[in-house]
């Protein structure tokens, strides 16, 4: 696939990176403002899209980033497993999801206990998620139906 | 009462695509659809007249708040509604892909 | 505030129509996108910022995704076929709207008009939700702690779907040949 004119080029350069941040941003304040991990996870799923279509598929070797958005998704639903489970070993009286890490003063970036770690990790799945998706469908497109 | 009827409506809309029509992306586009108007009509039932969004800044005492229970519910079946359109658009293009066309009568050869 | 959900869902479903009876295909998947788009207005009107981040990004990702199907195979709508629709079918399909619409009736004469929900549930999660989860988002709060095992379940669901695509299109589990 061919990238675009010189124009986008240039503008998605910019651009790109201060969607990707605003997306952590989003994820990271989770328990504080609107948004939360799946949020996030969607807007830093369009910030590497965006990068994807600007730019063509000819600058990527498109199997090894799916390999490796494969392994990220997979990852981050693991550390979402373990930290649940964790709960039950952890907090006492044997709960599945309790939230066991010490929750602050309502308000500050570093309270409600478990709450961001689960932002995180679903966040990094979400993204990746969508990121395979996308991809898979450009290598079909590139190798398959030449 | 209105707003629920108009809701019910879209539902329909999207049922008639799903059976009356003979494209393959117009049944999708069907589906997608009759998922959209549900969750509005999830959050629809939840609304308070002059409540705010349930998020505590500032002061809380005498503030009237929307429910967060089906905004909790709908926030997660709206990726599920996204995974699952990626899923038939990918079905949708194997099919094309092998058969030429998108005619759903056309495509009723079991083998091959 | 009805009113103007009133004009928005109109505006809606003028799309939605628009978008099933197009000869194009390009078309159609460009008026599906005012159907999307409506949500998120709706949501916002409705106190919800949460669900109208998610849904204009997904929307957005929707819509790329179908003109990325449809450029790569064909664009042209199938010819209708010329046949004459008999009457009792137009009267079939008035008598199903008719029963649907009144049993729908009949099963939201137990809600409450619009907007004056009686929040008998969500009390014992809005009094004690900010001590008890700790978070000043209380969204975020029901979702990750007071229902957590409802999020793995939509987690799982999400990984399954893409293995789905992943195995539908042929790229993963089988040699070439």
């Amino acid at each position: 696939m061919k990238g675009m004119t010189i124009i986008v080029k240039t503008v998605t350069q910019i651009v790109c990176g201060v969607i990707f941040l605003y997306g952590i941003y989003i994820i990271v304040h989770g328990h504080l403002t609107p948004g939360g991990g799946f949020a996030g996870g969607t807007i830093i799923a369009g910030s590497f899209i965006l990068l994807i279509l600007a730019f063509g598929s000819e600058f990527l070797a498109l199997k090894k980033e799916e390999t490796g958005s494969s392994i990220l998704e997979s990852t981050g639903i693991l550390i979402f497993l373990i930290v649940a489970v964790l709960g039950m070993i952890i907090g006492g009286l044997g709960i599945f999801f309790i939230n066991f890490l010490p929750k602050g003063v309502i308000g500050k970036l570093l309270s409600a206990g478990v709450i961001p770690v689960y932002n995180v990790a679903v966040g990094m799945e979400v993204a990746a998620a969508l990121l395979t998706v996308f991809l898979a469908l450009l290598i079909y497109r590139d190798e398959v139906l030449k | 009462m209105i707003v629920y009827i108009l809701t019910v409506f879209l539902f329909l809309i999207g049922l008639y695509g799903v059976v009356a029509k003979r494209n393959l992306i117009k049944i999708v586009i069907g589906i997608a659809l009759m998922e959209y108007s549900v969750n509005l009509f999830l959050i629809l039932v939840g609304y308070v007249k002059g409540g705010t969004a349930p998020i505590l800044s500032g002061e809380v005492i005498g503030k009237v708040f929307v429910d967060p229970l089906p905004q909790a519910m709908v926030l997660t079946a709206i990726v599920i509604g996204l995974a699952t359109t990626a899923l038939l658009l990918a079905i949708a293009i194997r099919i094309y892909k092998k058969y030429g066309t998108f005619d759903i009568r056309e495509i009723k050869n079991l083998k091959g | 505030m009805e009113l103007l959900l009133i004009i928005i869902l109109v505006l809606m479903i003028g799309g939605a129509i628009f978008s099933l009876e197009a000869r194009d295909l390009l078309s159609a998947v460009i008026a599906y996108g005012i159907v999307g788009f409506g949500l998120v207005i709706c949501f916002l009107l409705l106190q919800a910022p949460d669900l109208a981040l998610v849904q204009i990004v997904v929307e957005t990702i929707t819509l790329i995704i179908m003109i990325a199907v449809i450029l790569n195979s064909t664009r042209e709508e199938i010819k209708p076929v010329k046949g004459k629709r008999s009457t009792i079918f137009v009267i079939f399909v008035f008598i199903f709207i008719g029963l649907f619409l009144y049993f729908f009736n009949r099963t939201t004469e137990t809600l409450s008009a619009f907007g004056e929900h009686v929040m008998r549930m969500s009390k014992a999660y809005l009094q004690p939700g900010a001590e008890k989860t700790g978070s000043a988002n209380l969204v975020t709060g029901v979702i990750f702690d007071y229902r957590g095992y409802d999020t793995l379940g939509e987690a799982t669901i999400l990984f399954t779907a893409v293995i789905g695509v992943l195995t539908v299109l042929r790229l993963k589990g089988r040699k070439e040949k």
